[in-house]
C-alpha cells in the first residue's frame, strides 16, 4: 500500500478530454463485466461514457481464436459521450490472438497502448508460444505501445482460479490508470456479489487492490479526465437500451410482455423477468413469436395493451397478426431490436435493416406507427410515449431500436414517473349501445373502442373488412372506407407533430439525415466536418411513420441531402449500378419518395455501429465531389 | 312497493338472460351443417348459466366453423387461421374473470394451429375449447385435412387422402397438464349439450372434439358413421358425463370408463376401430396458468409507481 502510494506521487497523470479502452478476451473471462463495472464507475465520476460489448462470433469458440474475441469497449471522457468513437486508446488483452479480429475490425491505431497477458510467452506449447511472439512483433511493427505484463500470476497470489478473478484485478488496473475513486469500485462490486457470500465478495475486494496496486508499481503513464458534465443537481441512471426498454414497459403502466427469445432481444425481457411482477406485470414466453404477438393482442383486445418484443426473423413471423392489429384497430407495442438481417444473418450485431418491413411489410395496405428511438434515454421514454400512441390511435406502433443501442450503457437523467405515465384502469362503464364499434371521427379516423365487460359494447372485432359495426362487409364502400378511416389516423398524428430541429446551420451545403442510434456518430462527424469550414448539417427523425412534417422545406435550404445509416444500400461506384438501377438505403427509399428530393445516400452492413471517423470521410468525400 | 325490496327485485328482473342475449347475426352455414346445432347448444347453455353477455369472449380462427363469434350476442374475436388459442389466452391472461370460448376447425386447430393446440393445453387456461372437425377444408373448398381418413378425395388429394389420418384424441391426451378431454357428434344435440355444459364448467381447459357433418364437402365421412351407430362408443362413469336415454337408444355400445385414469382415457383414445363419445379425461386439480399469469393485476397506481421507482433507483449513480 505505502509503496503504491509512492509510485502514486512518482508518475505524473496526464491531463485529458477522453479515451476509448478495450477489454478483450476469450468469452466467459469476465471481460465485460469489468468494463460494464468500469463504465459506471466513471459515470458516477460524473463523466460521459459509452460501452459497447464485443460479442463472439460463435457460441462455444475454441479459446485463443480471433472468432472467440468478447469484451467491451468503454469510451469515457470529459463531456456527454453519444457513440462508440474510432480506435481505441488502451487495451487489455487476455490473449493476443482475439487482438486479430479487433485488428480486423480497425479497432486500432499507431499509438494504441496495449496491456497483454504474458504467460504465453513461456507456454508449454510450442506453438502457442511462436503464435505470442509472432503477433506481438507484428503489433509492434504497427505501431502499438505493447506492455507485457503478468496478469494471471499476479492474481495467483490471491486466488487459485485466476481465469475467473483476474477481470476486478484489470478493473483494479483501469482505476489506477483513470485515476478512479476505488470505492466507488468497491461499492459496485458489493452489488454485483450481493448474492454471494463475504469471502467472495473480500476475495474480489482483494483483486481489485492488487490491480490497482500492479499498476502503480509497473505503469509509468497515468490520466485523468475531469468530468466537466452539467447535472444541475439531477439524479441519473446508468443502463443499457434493453434495461431501457424494460423500464419503459413498465413505467408506461403496460402489464404484460409476451416474447419468445431471440438474439438481440431478449435481455430486455430477461430484465423483465427479474422486476416485472414488483409493477405486477408478467413476462409470457409464448411457443413461437406468432403466439407472442397474438397473447398481446388479445391482452390488448381485452383492454390491457401489451407489449411484445422482437428481433428480425421474429417481426418476419409477426406480419400477419401484425395486419390484423392494424386491420382491426387493436393498440400494441412491437419494440423490435434491429440485428443483421436477412434471414437468420447475424444475430448479435447491429443493423437497421428493418425499416422498410416495419412501415409495409404486411400484404395490403397496413398504417401504423413506426418510432424509432436515438439514445438509450429515448428507448425508455419512447415506450411510454409508444402505449400512449397505440391506446390514442388504436393502432399498433413498431418502435425500432438496434443491438447498438440494446447492449450500448449511458448515463442519463433518472425519469420522474408519474401517475400519468401509466396506462388507466381499464373503463367497464356501460357502453352506448348507439355507437357503433368504429365510430370514426371522418375528420382524424379516431374512434372510441368498447372493450370486454362493458355491458353494450359488444362486437365482433374481425380480420375481414368490415363497417364501422365491426361487421363483416365486401362491397367496395365499406372497404375503401376502412382503408381511408385507418391511414387518417396516420395523417392526424403527422398534424400534431413538430419539423425536427436541424443540428448546425439551417441552410448550407450538405444535410446529412439519419435515424435509430447512429444519432451520437453522426452529430460526432458532423461537428469535425464543420470544424473544418464546411456547411454541413443534420437532422435525426424519430417519427418515421408518419414522417416528420417540414421536411421537403428543410431539404431546399441545402445543396445536397442524404442519408447515412446502416443497412444496405447500392454503391454507385461498383459495377452495373447506375442512378436508375441503385437500390437506396432504407430511409432514403422513403425520403425521396415523400418529398421528391433527390436524396443520396451513404450506408454500410459491416455488422457494426456507425463511427464518426467513417462517416466523417464520406462526408468530405461528399462534399468534394463535383458531380451533382 | 309489496313490501318487496328494490334492490333485489332490480337484480333479480334486470339480469335475466334470454337466448336472444346470447344471440349474434343469423347464422349463414349451409343447412344440414353441425356448426348448428352446436351454436344452438351453446346459446341454450349460456342462457341455462345466466353468463353475462358482455363477460363473454367467443374467439375463433378461420374457417366455416370460426365464424361462429359472428353469431353470438357477446364479445367476438374472429381471429386468424390457426390463431385462435394465443389470442384466447392473452385475453385471459389480465381478465381471468372473463368466460372464454374457442371455436377452432380441424385445419385450424390440428394443421396450422398445432404448436398452439399442443401449448394452449399445456398452459390449461380456464376456458373451452371446440375443435370443429369434418375431417376436410370446409371453407376453402375440400381440400385434405389432418383428419381426413384415408383415401378421401379432396381437390387436393383427387384420388384419396395419402396419409391417415391424424388422431387429435390421442395427440391431446399426450400433452402434459391436460385437464379435460371430451369428445362428441353433433347430431345427438342432448349428449352435446351435456358435453359442451361439463368442458364449459370444467376448471382448466375444456377440448371437445365435435365430429361435426359437413354434408357439402365430407357427407360421406358422417353418412358413414350415422348409418353405423354401433361405431359409436358411449363412455359412462358416475364421474363423466350424464347420457340419457335418447342417446343411449341412438348408440347402443358403451363401456364404463373411469376418467380420472389417464392411461385408460389414452387406451380408449387409442382404439379408432370405436368412436369414443363422452368424456374421456378430466383432471379438476391441473394448474391453470392465469393464476400465473394475472398477478399483480390488482396493483394499485401507487404500488406501482413505488415499483419502477425502486427499479430506476436500482440504477441511479
Ligand atoms: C394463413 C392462412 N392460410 C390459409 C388460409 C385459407 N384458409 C381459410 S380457412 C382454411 C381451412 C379451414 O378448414 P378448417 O379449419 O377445417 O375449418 P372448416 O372450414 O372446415 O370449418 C384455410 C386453408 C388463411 N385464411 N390464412
Ligand atoms: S361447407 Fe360444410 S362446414 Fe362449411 S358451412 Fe357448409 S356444411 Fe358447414
Ligand atoms: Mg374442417
Amino acid at each position: 500500500m505505502e509503496a503504491s502510494q509512492e509510485v502514486e506521487r512518482a508518475v505524473q497523470s496526464e491531463l485529458i478530454h477522453e479515451h476509448i479502452v478495450e477489454i478483450v478476451s476469450d468469452s466467459g473471462e469476465g471481460a465485460q463485466k469489468a468494463g460494464q463495472t468500469f463504465g459506471a464507475v466513471c459515470a458516477r465520476m460524473g463523466n460521459g461514457v459509452w460501452t459497447v460489448e464485443i460479442i463472439p462470433a460463435e457460441i462455444k469458440p475454441p479459446a485463443r481464436s480471433p472468432a472467440g474475441a468478447s469484451g467491451i469497449r468503454i469510451r469515457l471522457g470529459s463531456k456527454y459521450i453519444t457513440n462508440m468513437g474510432d480506435e481505441a486508446d488502451l487495451v487489455v488483452a487476455f490473449n493476443e490472438q482475439v487482438l486479430y479480429s479487433r485488428i480486423a475490425n480497425g479497432a486500432y491505431k499507431a499509438g494504441t497502448i496495449l496491456l497483454i497477458e504474458n504467460k504465453w510467452r513461456d507456454d508449454p506449447v510450442p506453438e502457442i508460444q511462436a503464435q505470442y511472439k509472432r503477433a506481438l512483433a507484428e503489433f509492434k511493427e504497427n505501431g502499438l505501445i505493447v506492455h507485457e505484463l503478468a496478469l494471471e500470476e499476479a492474481c495467483r497470489e490471491i486466488t487459485s482460479n485466476p481465469r475467473v478473478g483476474k477481470n476486478m484485478f484489470v478493473l483494479g488496473m483501469l482505476c489506477h490508470i483513470y485515476t478512479r475513486d476505488v470505492e466507488l469500485a468497491r461499492n459496485e462490486i458489493a452489488t454485483i456479489f450481493k448474492r454471494k457470500s463475504k469471502e467472495v465478495v473480500e476475495q474480489n475486494y482483494r483483486l481489485l487492490q492488487a490491480g490497482y496496486d500492479f499498476a502503480s508499481d509497473n505503469l509509468d503513464f497515468r490520466y485523468e479526465i475531469p468530468p466537466q458534465q452539467v447535472r444541475e443537481g439531477k439524479r441519473f441512471i446508468v443502463t443499457n437500451g434493453n434495461t431501457a426498454l424494460g423500464l419503459g414497459v413498465m413505467a408506461s403502466g403496460m402489464e404484460l410482455v409476451a416474447m419468445y427469445p431471440i438474439t438481440p432481444a431478449t435481455s430486455a425481457s430477461h430484465y423483465l423477468a427479474d422486476v416485472f411482477h414488483e409493477v405486477g406485470g408478467f413476462v409470457h414466453q409464448a411457443e413461437d413469436e406468432i403466439a407472442a404477438i397474438g397473447f398481446a393482442i388479445g391482452s390488448s383486445f381485452a383492454g390491457k395493451t401489451a407489449c411484445t418484443i422482437t428481433s428480425g426473423p421474429g417481426l418476419a413471423l409477426k406480419t400477419e397478426m401484425l395486419a390484423l392489429a392494424v386491420m382491426a384497430e387493436i393498440p400494441l407495442v412491437l419494440a423490435v431490436v434491429q440485428r443483421g438481417g436477412p434471414s437468420t444473418g447475424l444475430p448479435t450485431k447491429v443493423e437497421q435493416g428493418d425499416l422498410l418491413a416495419s412501415i409495409f411489410g404486411e400484404p395490403g395496405d397496413a398504417p401504423k406507427v413506426v418510432v424509432a428511438p436515438a439514445t438509450i434515454e429515448e428507448c425508455l421514454h419512447f415506450v411510454v410515449m409508444s402505449r400512449r400512441l397505440a391506446e390514442t390511435f388504436r393502432t399498433p406502433v413498431v418502435l425500432l431500436t438496434d443491438a447498438n443501442l440494446a447492449t450500448g450503457q449511458q448515463p442519463y437523467p433518472r425519469p420522474e414517473p408519474s401517475s400519468e405515465w401509466l396506462a388507466p384502469p381499464i373503463d367497464q362503464t356501460d357502453w352506448d349501445p348507439q355507437i357503433p364499434p368504429y365510430n370514426w371521427d371522418p375528420q382524424t379516423g379516431l374512434s372510441p373502442r368498447p372493450v370486454p365487460g362493458m355491458v353494450d359494447g359488444h362486437y365482433v372485432l374481425t380480420g375481414l373488412a368490415h363497417t364501422n359495426e365491426s361487421k363483416v362487409a365486401y362491397d367496395s364502400k365499406s372497404n375503401q372506407l376502412g382503408c381511408d378511416m385507418r391511414s387518417r389516423k396516420l395523417a392526424a398524428l403527422a398534424n400534431t407533430l413538430k419539423a425536427p430541429t436541424v443540428y448546425g446551420d439551417p441552410e448550407g451545403d450538405l444535410l446529412v439525415v439519419g435515424w435509430g442510434s447512429t444519432l451520437g456518430a453522426i452529430q460526432e462527424a458532423v461537428d469535425r466536418t464543420r470544424a473544418q469550414g464546411y456547411k454541413v448539417s443534420s437532422l435525426h427523425l424519430r417519427f418515421i411513420s408518419p414522417l416528420e412534417p417540414g421536411l421537403k422545406e428543410i431539404f431546399s435550404r441545402f445543396r445536397k441531402v442524404m442519408t447515412v445509416e446502416i443497412n444496405y444500400s447500392d454503391d454507385l461506384s461498383a459495377p452495373l449500378i447506375t442512378r436508375e438501377n441503385r437500390r437506396y438505403s432504407q430511409l432514403a427509399w422513403i425520403l425521396r419518395a415523400s418529398t421528391l428530393v433527390d436524396v443520396d445516400c451513404w450506408s454500410v452492413v459491416l455488422g457494426a455501429p456507425l463511427q464518426p471517423g467513417m462517416i466523417h470521410k464520406v462526408l468530405l468525400e461528399r462534399l468534394s465531389s463535383k458531380e451533382d | 312497493m309489496f313490501g318487496m325490496n328494490a334492490d333485489w327485485s332490480l337484480e333479480v328482473f334486470e339480469r335475466y338472460f334470454t337466448i336472444g342475449d346470447y344471440a349474434g347475426g343469423e347464422a349463414r352455414w349451409c343447412p344440414g351443417c353441425g356448426d348448428h346445432g352446436v351454436l344452438t347448444a351453446i346459446h341454450k347453455l349460456l342462457r341455462d348459466e345466466q353468463v353475462p353477455p358482455e363477460t363473454t369472449v367467443a374467439v375463433s380462427g378461420i374457417g366455416c366453423s370460426s365464424r361462429l363469434p359472428h353469431y353470438m350476442g357477446t364479445y367476438g374475436f374472429h381471429g386468424l387461421h390457426g390463431r385462435a388459442l394465443p389470442i384466447a389466452c392473452g385475453i385471459k391472461s389480465r381478465r381471468p374473470e372473463l368466460d372464454v370460448w374457442v371455436a377452432t376447425g380441424d385445419g385450424d386447430c390440428f394443421s396450422i394451429g398445432t404448436a398452439h393446440w399442443i401449448h394452449a393445453i399445456r398452459y390449461n387456461m380456464d376456458m373451452t375449447v371446440l375443435a370443429f372437425d369434418n375431417s376436410v377444408y370446409g371453407l376453402t373448398k375440400a381440400q385434405t385435412s389432418p383428419t381426413s381418413p384415408l383415401g378421401f378425395k379432396t381437390n387436393t388429394h383427387p384420388t384419396g387422402a395419402i396419409l391417415p389420418p391424424l388422431n387429435p384424441l390421442t395427440t391431446t391426451l399426450g400433452i402434459t397438464n391436460v385437464s379435460f378431454v371430451a369428445q362428441v357428434v353433433d347430431w345427438s344435440p342432448p349428449l352435446l349439450y351435456e358435453v359442451i355444459k361439463a368442458a364449459h364448467r370444467h376448471k382448466g381447459t375444456g377440448f371437445v372434439r365435435i365430429i361435426q357433418r359437413c354434408p357439402v364437402f365430407s357427407d360421406s365421412v358422417s353418412k358413414a358413421l350415422q348409418n353405423s351407430p354401433e361405431r359409436v362408443l358411449l363412455l359412462q362413469h358416475e364421474k363423466g358425463i350424464p347420457i340419457d336415454a335418447s342417446a343411449k337408444r341412438q348408440f347402443p355400445n358403451s363401456i364404463t370408463h373411469d376418467p380420472s385414469d389417464l392411461a385408460a382415457a389414452r387406451a380408449v383414445a387409442e382404439d379408432t376401430s370405436r368412436i369414443p363419445v363422452g368424456l374421456l379425461y378430466q383432471n379438476t386439480d391441473a394448474l391453470c396458468y392465469e393464476t400465473l399469469s394475472s398477478r399483480g393485476t390488482e396493483f394499485t397506481v401507487k404500488k406501482r409507481l413505488a415499483g419502477i421507482n425502486a427499479a430506476l433507483d436500482r440504477f441511479t449513480i
